[in-house]
């Protein structure tokens, strides 16, 4: 064990190489698993609110709110209810979800943990009750204008419990109860509800928020980019382990030759894997909470502005956090040496030392590598051609991957075989040729510097293309200068006729809610005007489409419903009130619903209750500010209800914005692995390449030309390396645009190429490079003679 | 050719310090042959070296083809090898990611001397016709060396320094190899200054200059 572990005295480089590869690995998966598991349980938490399973409930006509007093008549029915008042308000620390609550009425099994009991309590009740929140929740709110807080662990991140007239306070909703959930073993005989309460509707159980299937593509693309970034961390590992592992085949068999059994030296080595593993595994563990902890506000901002779902921008510790940390660090490990473990298990006794047998054996793998590369590629074509849904997506996009990197030493193989066969000058014609043998050595951090730099141009490709299309998407739906609200059918009825003279035009938006093809979707009445002819992003349409959309002759559904529900020109959709014929597809990025947009007058026609509220006005733009002020002036409507477009704008770019936040984090992250993954290998190299530098030196090539020869071969590299990953970044872009988009969110995106930003990056890439080579290169260049001449007084 | 006036070098530092050499002289005029002998740590590979200006000298001077060596920096040291001098080391330090071929063609292309004719009789004399597109870790011993002498012949030098050049190889092959270079040096006419531990060899050369603990002793 002794003569073992010196190998790690004597190198403690390579030790911290090994140590910090696995430690960032580690720490990149556990910080996105952490993640992944904080918001699913903020989901699980949410989603329990009110019981396991949804109930059956009773509101006004259209969902609306009834009057307390119908609560009283229900009960009095021998109607089994519980009144409920839920709604969001602003706090200067960010939104809340309230939900008032009867706790005579509700069953305390239905509430969380600790909440029911808490809730049953003289002290819960009454309009100066408490309100019941999460830890993290009241950690955020801590300083916000609300009642005394009561701090139980369970409830959903974002929500409060209440007593009903602390809710309907809070939510400016007094005397009305949003709704009646229906509870178990309702008595027989009860009087029919259109008795009881006249209007009132009974909606059948409706499925809950399923936040955690409608997140699920999120997650994915976490989970992805968490085992990339793994896999680059661990190139860094099996490249010191492989390394330390040749470095040591002489004792190997030293100890083999003086008697030591191969299942013994095995064990051994096993042993000093698993602790350091352990050892590394603990500080990645440390260094993901950290990471997770400083992405969570942002992955919380992107999955509330992305699917409305409330996650808590806090991060709890979990033990199975911990010990999958160590798993996956142990694994990943063993991932890593299985080759070097097995070479040891067939070391052959009697084989004469080949310190350069590891690079040969690397050339010999070369082929299979090439082999394995053209596999996964047909693998991931074949996907292309026949796969569907989003595991096949991602399964073929790891298969690109892994074929791009496993092909890669091979191509630069070809790159200095052709750079020699170019060459005049004999130093070029080493440069080449020696470069061509060291890639052995590099080609593992040449690899993950591949992944990096594929996944980055592939995402920032996605993201820049998603930006272009939808601010251009933006500007053609978002045409109406302004866009107002009123408050009553009464004040919408007066304002517009205020409007009439003061605006060009006047666009309705009308919408009800309604299932469309099985799934939640909104139904919007749009009126017949240049505004919607000129700016609606259609994707496809029949000719003449407005005229037939005015005139009642079908409709237009979104892209996400169309890809859904195959539904396209020429198909017949299911609309309540009879089917209507789809006239075109038009994009609505971002929107999770399915949409339909039909002409005004049919709408009406169709849905007669239809709330009509809400108009875009077209106007000069710099008459919004005034029109603003005079709506809210001559008819007492709220700020809230006045939306200029510019406003609009902005906050669904700055939704966008964050929405890829994480993802460039995690892109940067990558990178700076792959950077450390280079600097490590040249590290490592530069004492393996004394004995090919001295005979050039000794053949009269000053230190400093031999430094600046190095410098230039990570330059060549690096840059060899960029110009590879750069198809397979656009590959990744398009699979992320044209495959993975449809199956996450139903939207297709077209794909725009930016190359100013692939300069950046290669630049970047270069610098990375040139700052990884250029302490070896220095330490050549001011490396003492003696040292040099070492080579030439020792067996190399 | 070679002028060496005066030449120390130690080792180390403090107690540490070694000195190797204490004082050296020695001259070797175009044409002539010099063996220097001595046991093992005598300071004779370090002599080598600091004539091959891959390495400082203490004190005194050594002066290549009317360079002193003392007043060159790297560069110009680097430059004088790759022109003026050509060194044959025991353990061959050939390049491992060049061929047989261009191995022997290297140096006479860095000094700018290529002559192919010259390369291709070298490889014919050499007996390494069969071998030109091996690399070195696919050759014997005896065949690394003959490689090692072709390249530093091919590329013309004024001088030749040869560290022990068959103390690798046995002796069936060593005498094999010492011939032939000894008839190609005779040829061109270069200054040879070979170290080496055996009296035999040291016998075939022109002169013979003993060095023991750092000094000349005969």
């Amino acid at each position: 064990m002794a003569a073992l572990l010196s190998h790690w005295r004597r190198r403690p480089f390579q030790l911290l190489t090994l140590l910090l590869g696995l430690a960032t690995a580690t720490a990149l998966w556990s910080g996105v698993q952490a993640i992944n598991a904080e918001a699913r349980s903020s989901y699980d938490r949410a989603a329990s609110a009110l019981g396991p399973t949804p109930r059956a409930t009773i509101t006004g006509p259209d969902g609306t709110a009834l009057d307390e007093a119908a609560f009283v008549a229900l009960r009095r029915a021998g109607w089994l209810v519980t009144p409920l008042v839920e709604g969001t308000m602003a706090t200067a620390q960010g939104p809340l979800r309230v939900l008032g609550i009867d706790p005579f009425t509700l069953p305390g099994a239905d509430l969380p943990d600790q909440t029911g009991e808490t809730a049953f309590d003289l002290s819960f009740l009454g309009p100066d009750g408490p309100l019941i929140v999460a830890p993290e929740t009241a950690a955020r709110l801590a300083g916000a204008d609300l009642p005394r807080l009561i701090v139980l662990p369970g409830v959903a991140p974002g929500l409060a419990y209440g007593d009903i007239p602390v809710a309907q306070r809070l939510l400016d909703r007094q005397g009305r109860l949003d709704r009646f959930i229906l509870l178990d073993n309702q008595p027989r005989n009860r009087t029919p509800l259109a008795e009881v309460v006249p209007g009132a509707v009974l909606n059948p159980p409706a499925p809950g928020n399923d936040m955690a299937g409608l997140t699920d593509s999120f997650h994915l693309n976490l989970t992805a980019f968490g085992l990339l970034s793994f896999a680059v961390g661990l190139f860094i590992v099996r490249g010191a382990i492989g390394l330390a592992f040749e470095q040591r085949r002489p004792v190997f068999r030293t100890l083999r030759a003086l008697g030591l059994p191969a299942r013994t030296l095995l064990a051994l080595l096993l042993a000093e894997l698993l602790v350091l593993a352990l050892v590394a595994g603990a500080a990645g563990i440390a260094l993901g909470y950290l990471i997770a902890s400083a992405l969570i506000p942002d992955v919380a901002a992107t999955l509330r502005g992305l699917y409305g779902a409330s996650v808590e921008g806090t991060l709890s510790i979990r033990p199975i956090w911990w010990l999958s940390g160590l798993g996956i660090a142990v694994l990943g490990t063993g991932l890593a040496a299985v080759s070097s473990l097995w070479q040891v298990a067939r070391l052959p006794l009697l084989a004469p030392a080949q310190p350069r047998a590891w690079a040969r054996a690397s050339e010999a793998a070369l082929v299979w590598q090439g082999a394995a590369a053209l596999g996964l590629a047909a693998l991931s074509g074949g996907l292309i051609l026949f796969g569907s849904g989003l595991i096949a997506a991602f399964v073929m996009l790891g298969a690109l991957l892994v074929a791009a990197s496993l092909a890669l030493p091979l191509v630069l193989y070809g790159a200095m075989w052709l750079g020699g066969r170019m060459a005049r000058g004999p130093l070029a014609q080493w440069f080449w040729a020696d470069t061509r043998q060291q890639l052995p050595g590099l080609s593992l951090a040449l690899m993950a510097l591949l992944l990096a730099l594929a996944a980055n141009i592939g995402v920032g490709t996605m993201v820049s293309s998603f930006r272009l299309t939808f601010t251009g998407w933006l500007d053609q739906r978002l045409a109406s200068e302004l866009y107002v609200t009123a408050e009553t059918p009464e004040q919408a009825q007066a304002m517009l006729t205020w409007l009439e003279p003061r605006v060009q035009a006047i666009l309705p938006i009308w919408n009800i809610d309604a299932d469309l093809a099985g799934r939640p979707g909104e139904i919007y009445g749009v009126a017949d005007h240049p505004t919607y002819r000129d700016n609606w992003p259609l994707i496809e349409a029949v000719p003449e489409v407005w005229d037939k959309i005015a005139a009642g002759d079908g409709v237009l559904v979104n892209e996400q419903l169309a890809r859904r529900a195959d539904l396209w020109p020429g198909s017949v959709i299911d609309l309540p009130g009879g089917g209507a014929p789809v006239l075109g597809v038009y994009s609505d990025y971002g929107n999770p619903l399915g949409q339909v947009l039909m002409g005004l007058a049919p709408m009406v026609a169709r849905f007669p209750e239809v709330e009509r509220l809400r108009f875009g006005l077209r106007v000069a733009p710099d008459a919004v500010a005034k029109l603003s002020a005079d709506l809210v002036n001559d008819f007492g409507l709220a700020p809230a209800n006045l939306i200029d477009q510019r406003s609009i704008k902005a906050f669904s770019l700055q939704v966008f914005e964050r929405t890829f936040t994480v993802s460039r984090a995690l892109n940067v992250l990558t990178l700076s692995v792959a950077g450390f993954a280079i600097l490590t290998s040249l590290l490592t190299l530069a004492a393996m390449r004394l004995p090919q530098l001295a005979p050039v030196w000794a053949l009269g090539v000053a230190r400093g030309g031999l430094a600046r020869l190095e410098l230039l071969r990570a330059l060549v590299l690096a840059a060899l390396t960029m110009i590879c990953a750069l198809p397979v970044g656009l590959m990744l872009a398009w699979v992320l645009l044209a495959v993975i988009n449809v199956e996450a969110f139903g939207w297709r995106l077209p794909l725009y190429l930016f190359p100013g930003d692939w300069a950046v990056l290669a630049a970047l890439s270069l610098v990375a490079a040139g700052a990884a080579a250029l302490l070896p290169a220095l330490r050549i260049a001011r490396m003492p003679p003696a040292r040099l001449l070492g080579v030439f007084a020792h067996e190399r | 050719m070679l002028d060496v006036r005066g030449v120390t070098k130690s080792w180390g530092t403090g107690e540490a310090r070694q000195q190797v050499l204490r004082g050296v002289d020695l001259t070797l005029a175009a044409g002539q042959s010099l063996a220097l002998t001595g046991e093992s740590g005598s300071g004779k590979s370090t002599l080598l070296h600091l004539i091959a200006g891959l390495d400082h000298a203490d004190t005194g001077s050594i002066t290549v083809a009317g360079q002193e060596m003392t007043q060159l920096d790297d560069a110009a040291r680097a430059a004088l090898r790759r022109g003026t001098v050509g060194v044959i080391f025991q353990q061959f330090n050939l390049i491992p990611s060049l061929n047989v071929a261009d191995n022997i063609a290297f140096q006479a292309r860095l000094a700018g001397r290529a002559d192919p004719a010259l390369t291709d009789s070298l490889i014919q004399r050499l007996g390494l016709q069969n071998h030109t597109a091996k690399y070195p870790e696919q050759l014997s011993g005896g065949q690394q060396q003959r490689v090692a002498i072709g390249r530093t012949l091919a590329a013309r030098p004024a001088l030749v320094l040869a560290d022990e050049p068959t103390g690798n190889l046995d002796e069936d092959t060593g005498e094999r190899v010492l011939d032939l270079m000894l008839e190609l040096v005779g040829e061109s006419g270069t200054a040879l200054l070979m170290v080496t531990h055996s009296m035999r060899l040291a016998g075939r050369l022109g002169a013979r200059l003993h060095l023991e603990r750092g000094r000349i002793a005969a």
